[in-house]
C-alpha cells in the first residue's frame, strides 16, 4: 500500500516556521506522494517556507485570537476529515502545542497516537520507531485500523532539507464550534531571554546539573559557554530547583540538542536527560562519580570535581585569549 | 472547591523490570508506587483547596491488581479519598483507552478542577491529560508551572519553548502540571496513619459503563511489530582528574575546532 497524503502540523513563531516542522516535512516527503500542512494561524505567513520544504498545500485556520491551539486545530482537522479529507497519516511534533493537538485529535477520531517517535518506516504500512528501556531498544509499532495514523515525532530526528518548491497553496480550514472546550485564552506571553546562540541550534552546548552544588555556580557554565560561543543548558533537576529557566532544559521534557560538542558538567545522565543530547556528535562529561551513566555516552569522560576542573579550564581558555 | 487528581501507580523506576518476550509487554510483578510526577498534582490540589477555604481532593487511578500502595502515599499527603479502577480487561490499554477509563471515573466526582501530570515517568506519552479533557468536553491548560484559582476560573503560567504564557480558563477545566509547580510535602506519621482508613472506591469497567472491547489490547488500534536493539555509542576515553584533566579538554576542543 503506498502512502497517499501525509499531513504535517506546522508550527511557527514570529513568522518563522519551527525547525521541527521542517524536519517532519523532510521525512514525510520520503514516505508519501503528497505532503500537506495544517496550521493554526495565518497561512499566508508560512506558505512560502512550507512550500520550499515540499508542502504543496497549507490548510490554515487563520488567527486563533489567543485561544490555545489544541482544541481549535484538532477540531478543525477532525471536521475536515469528517468532510472527506483522507490523510493516511498525520505527523505532529512533540512540542507543547503538538501534544495538545494530538491528544484532542485522537479522541475526535477515536484513534490512537504513536508517541515519542524518532523514525518512521514504510513496511507496507507506516511503522513508528520509539526508543524504550533507557534508549537501549527500539520498539516498532504500527496502527491496526485504516484511520489516519497520528504520530508524535521527537525534534531533531530528521534533517530538514529544501526542495525549492513553490509556495504552498493556502486553503481555509474551518474551526467548528468548540463549546466549553475552547475556553482557555492566552492573555500574555513572556520570553525568557538567554544569552548567546539558541540552545537547539548551537554548535556547542555547555550544560550544568545538580553536581554544581548551588545556583551561583551556574555562572561557571555561562562563562564557559560564552568563551566557546556555546549555548548554556541544564538538567531538569536545576530547572525544577529554580536555578535557571525552563527554556534551558535539555531532555525528554525540554529541548533536544545535537551540537558538534556537548559538555555535561555535574549531570548524572538519567535516561530522560540522555534522550535530549545523545545525538550530539561528541560529548564531554565531567562527573565525580566514575559510575555515572553519563560516561556511557561520553567520548571524553573526566572523573573529577566540577569545582576544580571548570575553574582550571576557564583559566586555561582565558590565557589563550 | 472539588479537585480530582489523576495519580498513576508505577513500578519503582529504580527497578526497571523487563520485557516479557512472549507478549512484548513490560513485566510488572513488583509493588507499584506513586509516580513522582503526580506528587506535584496532589500537592497543588491540597494547596488550592486550602486557599479556597475548603473542598475535597479525590484521587483517580487506574492500575492492575487493585493496587493501592501509591494511592496510600497520596492519601497520606492529605487527599480525602480515592477512586481506583482495576479490571483484567484493562491489560494492554494505550493512552486513549486509559483516558476513557479515567474520564468516566472523574465524571463521578463532578470536580471543578482536574489535575494531572504533564507526562508520566514510565509511559511519558504526555497525551492522557488532553485526551481526558476532550472526552469530558472540558477546556484545558497543559504544562502549568504555576496555578491560581479564584472567581470560577484558573490563571495558569504555562511553559512554552521560549518562556511562559499567562493563560486564563474558566472552571470546570483540566490542568496538567510540571515538576516545577510546587514542592510536594512528605507524608507525616499522622498522615500515614490517617490514610489507612480513608475511603478507596474500587470500580470495574462495568461499573463505569465501559465495554471490554473499547479498552485493553482489543481497543488499542496499534500493535508492536518488532523490538530491536538500539545502536550503541563506542566507548569513549575516560580519565581520572589528577589536576591536569582540563588540559585534555582543551586539546579535545582544539581537535574539534571549537577553539
Ligand atoms: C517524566 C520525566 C521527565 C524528565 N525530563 C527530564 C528532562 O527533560 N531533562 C532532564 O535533564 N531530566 C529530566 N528528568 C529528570 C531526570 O530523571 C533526572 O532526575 C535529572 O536529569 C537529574 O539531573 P542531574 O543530573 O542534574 O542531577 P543528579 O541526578 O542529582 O546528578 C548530579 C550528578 O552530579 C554529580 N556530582 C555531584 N557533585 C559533583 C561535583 N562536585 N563534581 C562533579 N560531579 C558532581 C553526581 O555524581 C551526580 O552524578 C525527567 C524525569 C521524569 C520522571
Ligand atoms: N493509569 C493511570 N492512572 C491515573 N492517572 C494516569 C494514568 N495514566 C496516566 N495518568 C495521568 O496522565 C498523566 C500523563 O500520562 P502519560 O500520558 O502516560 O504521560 C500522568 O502523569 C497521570 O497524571
Amino acid at each position: 500500500m503506498s502512502v497517499g497524503t501525509i499531513w504535517v502540523l506546522a508550527e511557527a513563531s514570529n513568522g518563522a516556521v519551527a525547525s521541527i516542522t521542517l524536519e517532519m516535512l523532510a521525512k514525510a516527503r520520503e514516505l508519501a506522494d503528497t505532503v500537506e500542512c495544517v496550521f493554526g494561524g495565518d497561512g499566508d505567513s508560512v506558505a512560502a517556507e512550507l512550500g520550499a520544504h515540499g508542502a504543496t498545500a497549507v490548510h490554515a485556520t487563520g488567527d486563533l485570537a489567543g485561544a490555545l491551539p489544541g482544541p481549535s486545530v484538532a477540531g478543525a482537522m477532525a471536521a475536515a476529515i469528517a468532510g472527506g479529507a483522507s490523510p493516511s497519516a498525520i505527523f505532529i511534533g512533540t512540542t507543547q502545542t503538538g501534544r495538545d493537538v494530538a491528544g484532542r485529535l485522537s479522541v475526535k477520531l477515536d484513534a490512537p497516537v504513536i508517541t515519542n517517535v524518532t523514525d518512521v518506516a514504510d513496511d507496507g504500512g507506516l511503522v513508528g520507531v520509539e526508543p524504550a528501556f533507557g534508549g537501549t531498544q527500539l520498539v516498532h509499532t504500527r496502527f491496526t485500523s485504516d484511520k489516519a495514523g497520528i504520530f508524535l515525532l521527537r525534534p531533531k530526528s530528521f534533517e530538514a532539507s529544501e526542495t525549492g518548491g513553490a509556495a504552498a497553496a493556502v486553503s481555509a480550514l474551518t474551526v467548528p464550534d468548540l463549546g466549553a472546550a475552547g475556553a482557555a485564552v492566552v492573555t500574555n506571553s513572556f520570553v525568557e531571554e538567554s544569552v548567546g546562540p539558541k540552545l537547539d541550534e548551537a554548535g556547542v552546548v555547555v550544560s550544568g546539573g545538580r553536581g554544581l552544588g548551588e545556583q551561583d555556580k551556574f555562572e561557571m557554565i555561562e562563562q564557559l559557554a560564552s568563551k566557546l560561543g556555546a549555548a548554556p543548558g541544564a538538567s531538569r533537576a536545576i530547572v525544577d530547583a529554580g536555578w535557571v529557566p525552563y527554556s534551558y532544559q535539555v531532555g525528554q521534557t525540554g529541548k533536544v540538542v545535537k551540537p558538534d560538542v556537548y559538555i555535561a558538567a555535574g549531570i548524572s545522565g538519567a535516561t530522560q536527560h540522555l534522550v535530549g543530547m545523545k545525538g550530539s556528535k561528541t560529548i564531554i562529561a565531567i562527573n565525580k562519580d566514575s559510575e555515572a551513566p553519563i560516561f556511557g555516552v561520553a567520548d571524553l569522560g573526566i572523573v573529577g570535581d566540577v569545582h576544580k576542573v571548570l575553574p582550571q579550564l576557564l583559566e586555561a581558555l582565558a590565557a589563550r585569549g | 472547591m472539588k479537585v480530582a487528581v489523576c495519580v498513576k501507580q508505577i513500578p519503582d523506576p529504580a527497578d526497571p523490570g523487563a520485557l516479557d518476550p512472549s507478549t512484548n509487554t513490560l513485566k510488572r510483578d513488583t509493588k507499584l508506587i506513586l509516580d513522582e510526577s503526580d506528587s506535584y498534582g496532589v500537592e497543588m490540589a491540597l494547596q488550592l483547596v486550602d486557599t479556597a477555604g475548603g473542598g475535597e481532593v479525590t484521587l483517580i487511578s487506574m492500575a492492575p491488581n487493585n493496587e493501592v500502595n501509591g494511592l496510600r502515599t497520596a492519601l497520606a499527603m492529605g487527599a480525602d479519598k480515592a477512586i481506583l479502577v482495576s479490571d483484567d480487561a484493562l491489560a494492554g490499554s494505550d493512552a486513549l483507552g486509559t483516558a476513557k477509563v479515567l474520564a468516566a471515573a472523574i465524571a463521578r466526582v463532578e470536580p471543578d478542577l482536574v489535575l494531572a501530570a504533564t507526562e508520566s515517568s514510565d509511559g511519558y506519552t504526555g497525551t492522557v491529560p488532553e485526551q481526558i479533557a476532550e472526552l469530558m468536553g472540558l477546556p484545558s491548560v497543559t504544562f502549568a508551572k504555576a496555578i491560581q484559582a479564584a472567581d470560577g476560573k484558573v490563571n495558569v503560567q504555562r511553559q512554552t519553548e521560549a518562556g511562559y504564557d499567562d493563560v486564563t480558563c474558566p472552571m470546570p477545566c483540566l490542568v496538567s502540571v510540571t515538576a516545577g509547580v510546587v514542592e510536594p510535602r512528605y507524608p507525616s506519621f499522622k498522615g500515614i496513619m490517617a490514610a489507612k482508613s480513608k475511603p478507596v472506591d474500587e470500580l470495574s469497567i462495568a461499573d463505569l459503563g465501559i465495554e471490554a472491547g473499547a479498552v485493553g489490547w482489543a481497543g488499542g488500534g496499534q500493535e508492536i511489530v518488532a523490538v530491536v536493539d538500539a545502536p550503541t555509542r563506542d566507548a569513549g576515553e575516560i580519565i581520572e582528574d589528577e589536576g591536569e584533566a582540563f588540559q585534555r579538554i582543551v586539546s579535545f576542543l582544539e581537535e574539534h575546532k571549537v577553539i
